[in-house]
């Protein structure tokens, strides 16, 4: 196919991937309000603040590599999400997935952090690195789990490459990956939890102790394009759990359907339960997620 | 024109940072702040709509009035309806609510925040000892008209005033915004060797440099 | 209690010894006993808590008063002892030894009523005025009300109502204020 045709393609992908991913984030406000027992915001709220933050008209910057910081987060979540196939046999949806395959999307998932850590370091708040030291160490200690349950899967399939994988899910839902992979599918659940930062993993973005964590500094149009990889990563890494352990999507609705039932896992177990502190939460992925992860390997291997 | 009579202009354009030791002034900026327009006039308009959207507010309590705020988040009047959320950090926040008194010690650190916020920015003056003082009008502390320190775009009376009286306050201050109504930073930008007198004329120990960026 | 009051008196003068209520005692020492009689206090007797440590400014006999007041746990007993000391020279011994927070009671004095306590850490810093140029502002000889018409912009137009009076003409216009009753030794 034509390369001009398929950037065009991407392009559209890419924005219906951050509207869904920011119109997700509203509905999850919203479901957090009302079980705080608020009316909560608007659902287009998410969609407002960034245009407001674009239309300031002062941006203080800090120096070139807070200028990259923003870009590079940016860059990975568009890195992740651009070598996803989303929609299984769709040609407008399939991005450049045959470019790229599993390991190159995990790469990208911690490429984000580690850019974000050089921008918001020179923004010289004391807090910024707090934020960044507890988010890279609780990013290492959740992607144990994730690799081990992805290292599963791997062998299950004979292969990295995502499209394949999903290929391999289709037919039955007995054929995917949760009921033909339990172990991998619950280790990588949990890892989701550490992923999405919702509440008991939310020690990063803390808001009290450390004021917003890594973006402290960041104002004006920094902030909105944080912002808006916020809602592109989110659906990103939605459409990825789906892909490998959800049997993939045929359709947008389907999509749809099966990334808002994976997001409403975290969010249930946001909703009611405290946070932990930094080292209570690496112990925790350390422990049980880690030791499932091995058993389904163990599992898919020998039996 | 001579050379001599630029560089004095030019250094008459910097800010002199006088409180600051010698030594740390080449740390700090020197720019004067500069009025910034705004854009053409239908995005303005446009984005004059969404910033009355969604206003974050300071999260800093500066008086007793910040306590208003914390029944105006909870459940029972749930400000995050209209648009409204708190920021820990005045680097992202656009509204500043200054609750009550403010002594000398936090018109200081007022100052700060509000020059550190991007603007536009709001000012919301919370309570009767903002407009003149309020029941310590005659204290040797608490400064007795907030607006000669920094531009305030609504004033709600009162002592205290009920977190009702506040969210009125915040649908005045949409109203204004939503008519372009409000410029306090261009207002202070303009006004600025005058707010700056007012300023160091109460604050004595200035170890700060005179716009904090 | 009294058993206390009885055993201080055979050491230092300490009249005039009042007694508030059950639990509140007031006792008033020499200005160079106050060491001896609170670390006896503390050590011997119980009352191991400082709860506050304050100034009275007596402007018309030239004295400030400083009042400690120390709480006993075990027979729940408040006991404060009194002290005067010259309102020009104004200097006191400094007790952060004794009890290690009143380091910044102490500090808050000296800034609000220019009490020194020689000694004392960071006595000097200050507390709650940055940089204040006036003298300081809790003596009663410094006029508050000039000092903020002075110093802060006064905004016109503020006007002060007396409760009773303004409430009777705005809310109870047909108030009919009660009879005197007349009685025989008026």
């Amino acid at each position: 196919m034509n390369i001009g045709i398929k950037i065009f393609y991407a392009a559209i992908s890419v924005v219906v991937a951050t509207v869904y991913g920011l119109t997700l984030g509203g509905i999850v406000r919203k479901m957090y309000a009302r079980v705080h027992g608020r009316y909560g915001p608007p659902v287009w709220q998410l969609f407002l603040d960034i245009i407001k933050n674009h239309g300031k008209r002062v941006g203080i910057s800090h120096g070139i590599m807070y200028y990259l910081g923003p870009v590079f987060r940016l860059a990975g979540g568009l890195g992740t999400y651009l070598f996803i196939p989303v929609i299984y046999g769709s040609v407008v949806f399939s991005n450049f997935s045959v470019a790229g395959d599993l390991l190159l999307v995990m790469y990208f998932i911690f490429f984000g952090q580690l850019g974000m850590a050089l921008g918001a370091g020179e923004g010289g708040h004391p807090y910024s690195p707090i934020g960044i030291a507890r988010g890279l160490a609780q990013m290492t200690t959740f992607e144990v789990p994730f690799s081990l349950a992805v290292i599963a899967v791997a062998i299950q399939y004979q292969t990295l490459n995502i499209t394949t994988i999903v290929a391999a899910q289709q037919g039955s839902f007995l054929n995917w990956t949760l009921f033909t992979n339990p172990f991998a599918v619950i280790a990588a659940m949990i890892s989701l939890l550490g992923m999405n930062m919702h509440s008991p993993f939310s020690i990063v973005l803390a808001p009290q102790e450390i004021p917003i964590g890594p973006p402290i500094e960041m104002n004006s149009s920094f902030l909105a394009t944080l912002q808006t990889n916020r809602g592109l990563f989110t659906a990103a890494k939605l459409v990825l759990f789906m892909n490998l352990f959800f049997g993939g999507a045929t359709n947008i609705f389907i999509m749809i359907a099966k990334t808002f039932l994976i997001y409403l896992s975290s969010v249930i177990v946001g909703a009611s339960f405290p946070r932990f502190r930094p080292e209570q939460s690496m112990r925790f992925f350390l422990k049980w997620p880690t030791i499932i992860g091995i058993i389904s390997i163990v599992f898919i291997a020998y039996f | 024109m001579e050379k001599k009579d630029i560089n004095e202009i030019e250094k008459k354009m910097k800010l002199a940072n006088e409180g600051l030791p010698e030594k740390e002034r080449i740390l700090f900026s020197d720019v004067r702040p500069s009025t910034v327009g705004p854009l053409n006039k239908h995005l303005e308009q446009f984005v004059n709509w969404v910033r009355a959207r969604s206003l974050w507010l300071l999260a800093f309590g500066t008086g007793c009035g910040a306590m208003e705020l914390r029944p105006l988040m909870t459940s029972r009047f749930d400000m995050s309806r209209f648009g409204i959320a708190p920021r820990p950090t005045p680097r992202q926040a656009s509204v500043f609510v200054i609750g009550g008194y403010a002594s000398i010690k936090t018109i200081k650190r007022i100052v700060r925040s509000y020059e550190q916020m991007q603007g536009p920015k709001f000012v919301l003056a919370l309570g009767s000892c903002t407009i003149n003082g309020g029941m310590y009008y005659d204290s040797y502390n608490t400064i007795n008209r907030l607006d000669y320190y920094i531009p305030v775009d609504v004033y709600i009376a009162g002592c205290m005033p009920r977190p009702e009286a506040l969210i009125a306050g915040f649908n005045r201050l949409k109203e204004k915004i939503q008519a372009g109504e409000c410029d306090g930073m261009n207002k202070y930008v303009e006004n600025f060797d005058w707010y700056k007198k007012n300023q160091k004329q109460i604050i004595k120990d200035w170890n700060m440099p005179d716009y904090n960026w | 209690m009294e058993q206390i009051l009885k055993r201080i008196k055979e050491k230092i003068e300490i009249e005039p010894v009042t007694k508030q209520k059950s639990d509140l005692y007031f006792i008033t020492v020499a200005k160079e006993h106050i060491e001896l009689i609170l670390s006896y206090l503390k050590d011997y007797e119980g009352f191991t808590h400082l709860a506050f440590l304050q100034a009275v400014d007596y402007l018309e006999d030239n004295k400030f008063q400083l009042t400690y007041m120390l709480y006993n746990y075990n027979i729940k007993v408040n006991l404060g002892i009194k002290v005067f000391i010259n309102r020009e020279k104004s200097e006191m011994t400094s007790i952060h030894k004794l009890w290690s927070h009143a380091w910044q009671y102490q500090r808050e004095l000296h800034e609000l009523f220019g009490i020194d306590f020689p000694d004392s850490p960071r006595v000097h810093e200050s507390f709650v005025l940055e940089g204040w140029e006036e003298i300081p502002p809790m003596r009663r000889d410094f006029d508050t009300l000039e000092y903020s018409e002075r110093t802060y912009y006064k905004r016109p137009g503020r006007s002060t109502n007396d409760p009773q009076k303004y409430m009777k003409e705005k809310l109870y216009k047909n108030y009919v204020e009660a009879p005197k009753i007349r009685r025989d030794n008026d």
